[in-house]
């Protein structure tokens, strides 16, 4: 017995609000991501990922309390995304008590920022998160480039590349989202997650697309991927985090329980 | 009231550690300080870190509390965690071979690259997430916590070559490595118990209980 797979659920907050929906019965107030945070801490999430969708920068503190509050009283790892573009912005989450934060576009505009980031904090506390989709034509072979704004610009670079670019810059892990499964439901991209879990040394994280329970396992299964992250399955209640990792575990994978 | 000090020489972030302390053991006064007189009349201390060893070992001679930490070492319950029991060791081979404070005897080095497990899976570095601990020699930080419990981690270099006597628990991956010790009044462990959940706060609470004779 060894190393668990990973369950992380992920929180979109909007102005300290969570977003896209989340449903508990015995929560009164289902946006505060206080309480759901508390709420995966209970159910045995082994870590949890807040991604910071507010628009405007003035309101960026709002995500700042949300972690110090969740920081209080969580004692799993917390990782917050979104706006993070400074050096600044990495040392005020981490004193507000997260653990690692996630990199997307500004590691695009500037590569060398995950390097500045990586020597000043510590590869341990930085996460590339990549927007992948893929690009070839049918009968081509497989190919993925790093998409923005929500999937919506390319940006010309390949994915493989971009990933082992990023690890040698210090990336600590890689949360990797198919930009083609991102709120489908019908599962990861499994070959996309392969390929870049088989091409770096460090963690991936598989998200985008997961429906059932079963995506879960294929994450790790087929795309050996380290951890898995969904947010809809949890917040609807359709599953509960300790229900998917029973599921994990009756599969063959090791997990904490 | 009780007090345990947590040295603070700049590396990372030390709220986590305070406020699951604080929910460990509510009663006991938590002082995050760099202040030699502050740390030496605790009745305990944590000696945290995270990052690089050569950051943190510069970032404890920049503020001049290597003296400090062996003279606390003495006597004191100290515990280590992470790169805080990685400094207590003799030396490091990360950034080029880094010289630790050479409290416990021990290195430390890097795990093997291209390492499967069982799955015929490539083993990640850095090591990270929730692995056993399998402890073999007793330890007081370990009262009520069940044999293998799972705890957080996350690192590339992990310690070697220390006296079985002084390794109270292992974790493989794929080998096992020592991931709690105890040296006279010393105890370190590898993991984070402040990110472990409800084994890590125990494990601190019992840290707190110890009178570092036991």
């Amino acid at each position: 017995m060894g190393l668990a797979k990973r369950i992380i659920p992920c929180l979109d907050v909007d102005n300290g609000r969570v977003v896209k929906g989340v449903q508990f019965v015995d929560i009164r107030d289902a946006g505060d991501p206080v309480e759901v945070a508390r709420r995966y801490d209970r159910e045995g999430a082994d870590e949890i990922t807040f991604l910071d969708i507010t628009a405007t920068s003035d309101n960026r503190d709002t995500i700042v309390h949300v972690i110090e509050q969740v920081a209080d009283e969580v004692f799993i790892p917390l990782t917050v995304g979104g706006g993070i573009r400074e050096l600044a912005d990495i040392s005020r989450m981490l004193k507000a008590g997260a653990d690692k934060v996630g990199i997307n576009s500004a590691a695009i505009v500037n590569p060398n920022f995950v390097k500045e980031a990586a020597e000043r904090f510590g590869s341990q506390c930085i996460v590339v998160a990549i927007d992948a989709k893929s690009v070839n034509k049918p009968g081509e072979p497989k190919r993925w480039e790093i998409f923005t704004h929500g999937g919506r610009k390319a940006t010309g670079i390949d994915a493989i590349e971009w990933a082992i670019k990023m690890v040698s810059f210090g990336a600590g892990e890689i949360l990797l989202t198919s930009m083609d499964r991102d709120g489908t439901k019908i599962g990861f991209d499994l070959e996309l997650t392969r390929a870049i879990s088989e091409a770096v040394e460090v963690p991936v994280i598989a998200s985008g697309g997961v429906g059932t329970l079963d995506h879960l396992v294929d994450g790790v299964t087929k795309g050996k991927a380290d951890a898995v992250l969904a947010a809809s399955i949890f917040h609807f209640a359709e599953y509960s985090i300790g229900e998917a990792k029973q599921h994990m575990q009756d599969n063959g994978i090791e997990v904490r329980l | 009231m009780a007090t345990v000090a947590v040295i603070d020489y700049g590396m990372g972030n030390l709220h986590s550690i305070e406020k699951a302390l604080k929910t460990a053991s509510p009663d006991t006064s938590i002082i995050v300080t760099a202040d030699k007189n502050v740390i030496l009349s605790a009745d305990h201390i944590v000696f945290p870190g995270v990052g690089a060893i050569r950051d943190c070992m510069s970032a404890i001679h920049k503020v001049g509390l290597d003296e400090t930490i062996k003279q606390a070492a003495k006597d004191k319950p100290l515990l280590g965690i992470c790169i805080g029991m990685q400094a207590l060791l003799d030396h490091s081979n990360e950034n080029g071979g880094v010289e630790c404070l050479g409290i416990i005897p021990g290195n430390v080095i890097k795990f093997p690259s291209n390492s499967k497990d069982e799955h015929d899976n490539k083993l990640k570095i850095p090591h990270m997430g929730w692995n056993e601990v399998n402890q073999k020699n007793a330890n007081p930080l370990f009262i009520d916590i069940a044999q293998k419990e799972r705890f957080y981690f996350v690192h590339s270099y992990h310690a070697e070559k220390m006296d079985n006597e002084h390794i109270s628990a292992t974790t493989n991956y794929p080998n096992p490595f020592p991931c709690a010790i105890k040296w006279k009044n010393i105890v370190a462990v590898q993991f984070h118990p402040e990110k472990s959940q409800h084994a890590g706060l125990q494990l601190l609470k019992n840290f707190l209980n110890w009178d570092g004779q036991s």
